[in-house]
């Protein structure tokens, strides 16, 4: 690897583009396209008697009207359940639009094309719909009553109900452990409900060719692959015939990856029947109604641990509040289930949820998906058996730790792909060496007694988690060298602004030893790669990253060989330095890459001066061979996957310093520090970018986001004027810190980086508050306001 | 979020303006910044049939400080007002309010009058003009401009003495008086968010530094910017010996907010008291030159 770009800081080659206005996203294609709106639910549970359309039919620019009686068969079955699993015995999803009930607020019930979207709004204006309310069942407390049922068919509400179990070593089970232990704790936690909440919502624009018998679908979506076999399918259509696209898009962080959505099928297939180019941008308030949420659970915590704090048995039984429906299975609460126990070997361990139906918004995975619902169970777990105990808070953390030379580590349990959760390499130990020094957590006492000694009230804060990344089943890469010793690299899942333009030409570079700036990187585009599954549980540097990297070892094979018969040399002799293969050691005989593809491509036909040597009366030809050997295709190409046996796991360690005011129980972050294991980097500015990405995400569900539905299953804050994101005035200054273990289980070395950042966020804040405060936060996120009550009921 | 259908006109002057507003049949609405106007009908919650545009009558984009005050024009931009440096000398109070009004960029578009109009109770400058005893200028078609008081132009939220076809042309924010400190503080959830509880204060002190004049308006505190005078509170002693604490409490007691999803009712009572107090203070020490900014005034 002589062009060494693995690993370096390049800048962002995509951020001129979309810092500039460049880039394209779904609303900017199809300016003359019909416009789609939605009449939706206005009711969280509620039974429709008769829908009216009478007024809207003379409505200027309207073109048609769709209810779920108008939808032909395939389209207008529910949509699927992405995920099943044994455990999700009443899996439950929509239909496209509301047959009969309709069981959120927001839920799609007619769906409106006209000229453009204000007409398409006015029009829906005018549809009556007459609805007989139902009771609305809200928070999995009450729904886990089952007084009030969700799903007439589904008891109590429980969608699924899993409980997994490792033993101690000594072969007892969890409960067993902690009623044994020297010291027990039991508490309740509660985390709240936010969203992914990508700038850029939701969207669609579909291009039906009539004559071509052929569709073109644009999506804002995270898998174009899968949102196109789910659309063949629901349409009828020959695979071949259906092409879709991920334009740019502007953000994910989760939501994205659920498909197909009720548009995602209706504007296909209104486009069809129309036969005109249809699309739907959704808007904000669509978004927060009418796509997904997460985070929502109660967790009930039971644990049993030794004097040094060491943890014997943990038993956790979880409510987690699914919403209306369920198309992603039960990814979310597995998460939390599997990924609890983080950096530690835990004596015994328990674990058991059941997913609650709610008539709110359907809950999917959104950027940590489960993990940060976990890492607050398990170090808020932490903090208080070193309370209990009167111990370091790091120091019960280290007490737990899986050492560096226990690894692989096997935690007994299943992850979220069916495969055996077994940590493949980290170093704990050191990370919290790392972060300890980072954040100056040995003297913080003393700054805090300072401090104090100026009324102010400091805290500092400490969460530990490990990340499953890189889950299967696969990716693949293909790369190809078209004579003008251009590289083209592509891959089937999608870019929401990870910088995959970047990282991807790195590595292609690297491995093919050309500039940079020779790569060009195309995702999420069925014409150019019809393989992929999609870009969510920070897969895409593991699984795509890896494939392309082989699929360029390959190029690499074949260009040396050959450029070794042009030079008349061994291929083993024969390196790639800045585009040109040449003997190593020999700068003056060389080949670039240009012409070895002009070599690899026997041609009949000229069609410039470089193609002119790979004719067939070019004198250059080993006349005893084909043109092209058996075995061999023309072209310098190639194309390879990658497919990981289990996951690899990334870890971190994040420290707050938070400051509380005494009067008007206002919370400030002063420092935050991370510590970040994600493997071999390919580029650490852009790790370090999705680090504060994340944590500026995770700051938000700490201190600012929750979805406020109020007992009626309204959605209270349903804009972002009252759900409130933070602004970079709310974000600190985050100090990092790089540790490299890496992954034994792929090529490059490397894990995934993209949720990591999010993930202890909350548990960090809830540390940090309650060391200022001297009070329990068991509750998150936390508000000032609720600070000012908490510091009441405590009669601080 | 588009809007419904609505008729737009853009007067190049104040008398078409009238003359279009007054044939709006009362369903007409102002646009100037359009900052709060144009998400409501976004989201249809505000459907007007008829949208006057102000923003050719360039007579109003006026902001004129004199001795007695400044006088800002119905166009001129939350930006424009809190830049002035003049404006700064004769009413120290609406920078420091305008540095907590949203963000940046919205106070670029959106206008002092527009904020004043919209009547919120949780906006920082109605209760800047409450304290100060400001008033708005009125004009309607085919009658001359009347003058309203602060303490008549807010009758609830979102409710202004604003009959249908009446422009708000122009409000007036009287200067400080000598030996008179001013300060506005609040606490919003995120920087530049609607105040949870904010407090505009005016401390006026005698010729022997003793506190002739305390007066409080309260955002977020009740239906409309609430007003408190605290002048009997404060005991005409010196700001030193001022029992702060009691002062606030009184404010504390007297106010009566409302809880919503982002502060309980007595969180926000609780933490008007404690802005108060902080507000008083900060206004006190500059009634008494203590920044060093009264000789320059």
């Amino acid at each position: 690897m002589s062009t060494r770009l693995f690993g370096e800081p390049v800048a962002r080659r995509e951020d001129g583009r979309l810092v500039t206005g460049q880039g394209r996203y779904l609303d900017d294609l199809g300016h003359d396209a019909l416009a789609a709106a939605f009449v939706r639910s206005p009711h969280a549970h509620a039974r429709i008697r008769d829908i009216d359309v009478s007024a809207a039919l003379d409505a200027d620019g309207l073109v048609a009207i769709y209810t779920y009686e108008d939808l032909p068969e395939r389209v207008r079955d529910p949509l699927p359940l992405l995920i099943p699993h044994p455990a999700l015995t009443h899996g439950r999803t929509a239909y496209p639009l509301a047959r009969d009930v309709v069981r959120h607020v927001g839920e799609p019930v007619v769906m409106v094309v006209a000229r453009d979207r204000y007409l398409a709004e006015d029009a829906a204006a005018l549809i009556e719909v007459d609805y007989e309310q139902l009771k609305p069942v809200v928070g999995v407390e009450e729904a886990v009553q089952g007084a009030h049922l969700v799903h007439q068919d589904v008891p109590g509400n429980v969608g699924a109900h899993l409980v997994q179990e490792v033993p101690s070593p000594g072969g007892a089970g969890a409960e067993q452990e902690v009623d044994a232990a020297p010291h027990r704790l039991s508490f309740r936690l509660d985390i709240e409900r936010s969203a992914s909440m990508p700038l850029e919502g939701r969207g669609v624009y579909a291009r039906w060719d009539a004559d071509d018998g052929s569709l073109r679908v644009y999506s804002s979506t995270q898998t174009s692959t899968s949102v196109r076999m789910a659309v063949a399918a629901k349409l009828g259509l020959p695979l071949p015939k259906v092409e879709v696209i991920a334009p740019d898009v502007g953000g994910g962080f989760g939501v994205k990856i659920v498909h197909p959505w009720p548009e995602e099928v209706l504007v296909p297939w209104a486009a069809m029947l129309l036969g005109r180019e249809v699309k739907w941008t959704e808007d904000r308030r669509e978004h927060f109604v009418a796509s997904a949420h997460e985070r929502a659970q109660v967790q009930q915590v039971r644990v049993g641990f030794d004097d040094e704090g060491r943890v014997l048995g943990l038993s956790v039984t979880i409510l987690h509040d699914h919403g209306a429906y369920t198309p992603y299975g039960i990814i979310v609460p597995i998460i939390t289930a599997t990924q609890l126990l983080g950096p530690y070997k835990i004596g015994a361990y328990r674990v058991e949820f059941s997913s609650i139906y709610t008539n709110t918004v359907q809950v999917t995975p959104y950027r940590g998906a489960g993990r940060p619902q976990a890492v607050f169970c398990m170090e808020r777990t932490m903090d208080k058996i070193a309370a209990y105990l009167g111990r370091d808070r790091a120091q019960v953390r280290a007490a737990n730790f899986i050492q560096p030379d226990e690894f692989p580590y096997d935690q007994g349990l299943l992850f979220q792909d069916g495969r055996p959760l077994i940590y493949d390499s980290g170093d704990y130990p050191e990370s919290l060496r790392l972060l300890k020094e980072l954040v100056g957590w040995d003297d913080f006492h003393e700054v805090k007694a300072e401090a104090a000694r100026h009324g102010r009230r400091l805290g500092i804060g400490i969460g530990c988690y490990v990340e499953g990344t890189g889950v299967g089943p696969y990716e693949g890469g293909h790369v190809q060298v078209t004579s003008d010793g251009r590289v083209h690299v592509s891959t089937g899942l999608t870019s929401q602004g990870q910088g995959h333009e970047t990282v991807f030409a790195q590595i292609a570079a690297t491995e093919l030893g050309v500039p940079l700036d020779r790569v060009s990187v195309v995702t999420g585009d069925t014409r150019r790669f019809g393989y992929a599954v999609g870009t969510f549980a920070s897969r895409a540097a593991v699984l795509s990253g890896n494939a392309i990297a082989l699929a360029c070892r390959k190029v690499r094979e074949k260009a040396l060989r050959v450029a070794a018969e042009a030079l008349e040399a061994d291929p083993r002799d024969l390196e790639i330095e800045d585009g040109v293969v040449r003997v190593a050691g020999n700068p003056g005989a060389g080949v670039p890459l240009a012409t070895v593809a002009v070599l690899s491509n026997p041609l009949r036909y000229a069609f410039d001066e470089e193609a002119v040597r790979a004719t067939q009366f070019a004198g250059t030809a080993d006349l005893s061979r084909p043109p092209v050997d058996d075995g061999d295709e023309p072209g310098l190409e190639g194309r390879d996957y990658y497919s990981p046996v289990r996951s690899t796991f990334a870890s971190g360690m994040h420290a707050a310093v938070v400051e509380t005011d005494p009067d008007t129980a206002e919370i400030r972050i002063l420092r935050y520090a991370v510590v970040h294991d994600c493997g071999r980097m390919i580029n650490p500015m852009i790790v370090e970018g999705q680090i504060h990405g994340g944590v500026a995400q995770g700051v938000g569900g700490a201190l600012y986001e929750r979805m406020v539905y109020d007992g009626h299953g309204q959605l209270l804050n349903a804009s972002f004027m009252d759900f409130l994101m933070p602004y970079a005035t709310e974000v600190p200054y985050i100090q990092t810190a790089h540790l490299e273990t890496p992954s034994p289980l792929n090529p490059l070395g490397i894990k995934g980086a993209g949720e990591a950042g999010v993930i202890p966020v909350s548990a960090v804040i809830a540390s940090a508050v309650e060391d200022a405060e001297g009070i329990p936060v068991d509750r998150m996120p936390i508000s000032p306001s609720e600070l000012h009550e908490l510091r009441r009921t405590s009669r601080r | 979020m588009k809007p419904p259908p609505f008729d737009y006109h853009a007067p190049h002057d104040l008398d078409e303006a009238l003359a279009v507003l007054a044939g709006t049949g009362g369903d007409g609405k102002v646009l100037a910044g359009g900052q709060s106007l144009i998400p409501l009908m976004n989201m249809r919650l505000a459907a007007p049939a008829h949208l006057v545009d102000i923003n050719r009558l360039a007579g109003l984009a006026t902001v004129e400080a004199g001795a007695d005050g400044v006088r800002v024009g119905a166009l001129a931009r939350h930006a424009e007002v809190e830049r002035s440096e003049r404006v700064a000398q004769v009413q120290p109070l609406l920078r420091s309010a305008l540095g907590h009004v949203a963000h940046p960029v919205i106070r670029n578009r959106g206008t002092v009058v527009g904020s004043l109009a919209h009547a919120d109770p949780s906006a920082e400058l109605p209760a800047v003009l409450a304290v100060l005893g400001g008033s708005v200028r009125v004009a309607r078609h085919g009658a001359p401009p009347r003058d309203v008081p602060a303490g008549e132009f807010f009758l609830g939220p979102l409710e202004p003495a604003l009959a249908p076809g009446e422009l708000a042309v122009s409000a007036f924010f009287p200067a400080v008086p000598p030996r008179t400190g001013t300060a506005f503080v609040e606490v919003a959830r995120r920087h530049g968010d609607y105040a949870m509880a904010g407090v505009a204060a005016v401390v006026t002190l005698d010729d022997d530094q003793r506190i002739a004049a305390a007066l409080v308006a309260c955002v977020s505190a009740g239906p409309v910017p609430v007003v408190l005078d605290l002048t009997a509170a404060c005991g005409r002693r010196p700001a030193a010996s001022t029992d702060w604490a009691a002062v606030a409490a009184e404010v504390r007691d007297r106010v009566d907010p409302d809880g919503d999803i982002h502060a309980t009712a007595g969180y926000r009572r609780h933490l008007t008291g404690v802005l108060a107090r902080r507000a008083l203070r900060i206004a006190a020490a500059e009634a008494a030159g203590e920044y060093g900014w009264t000789d320059e005034r």
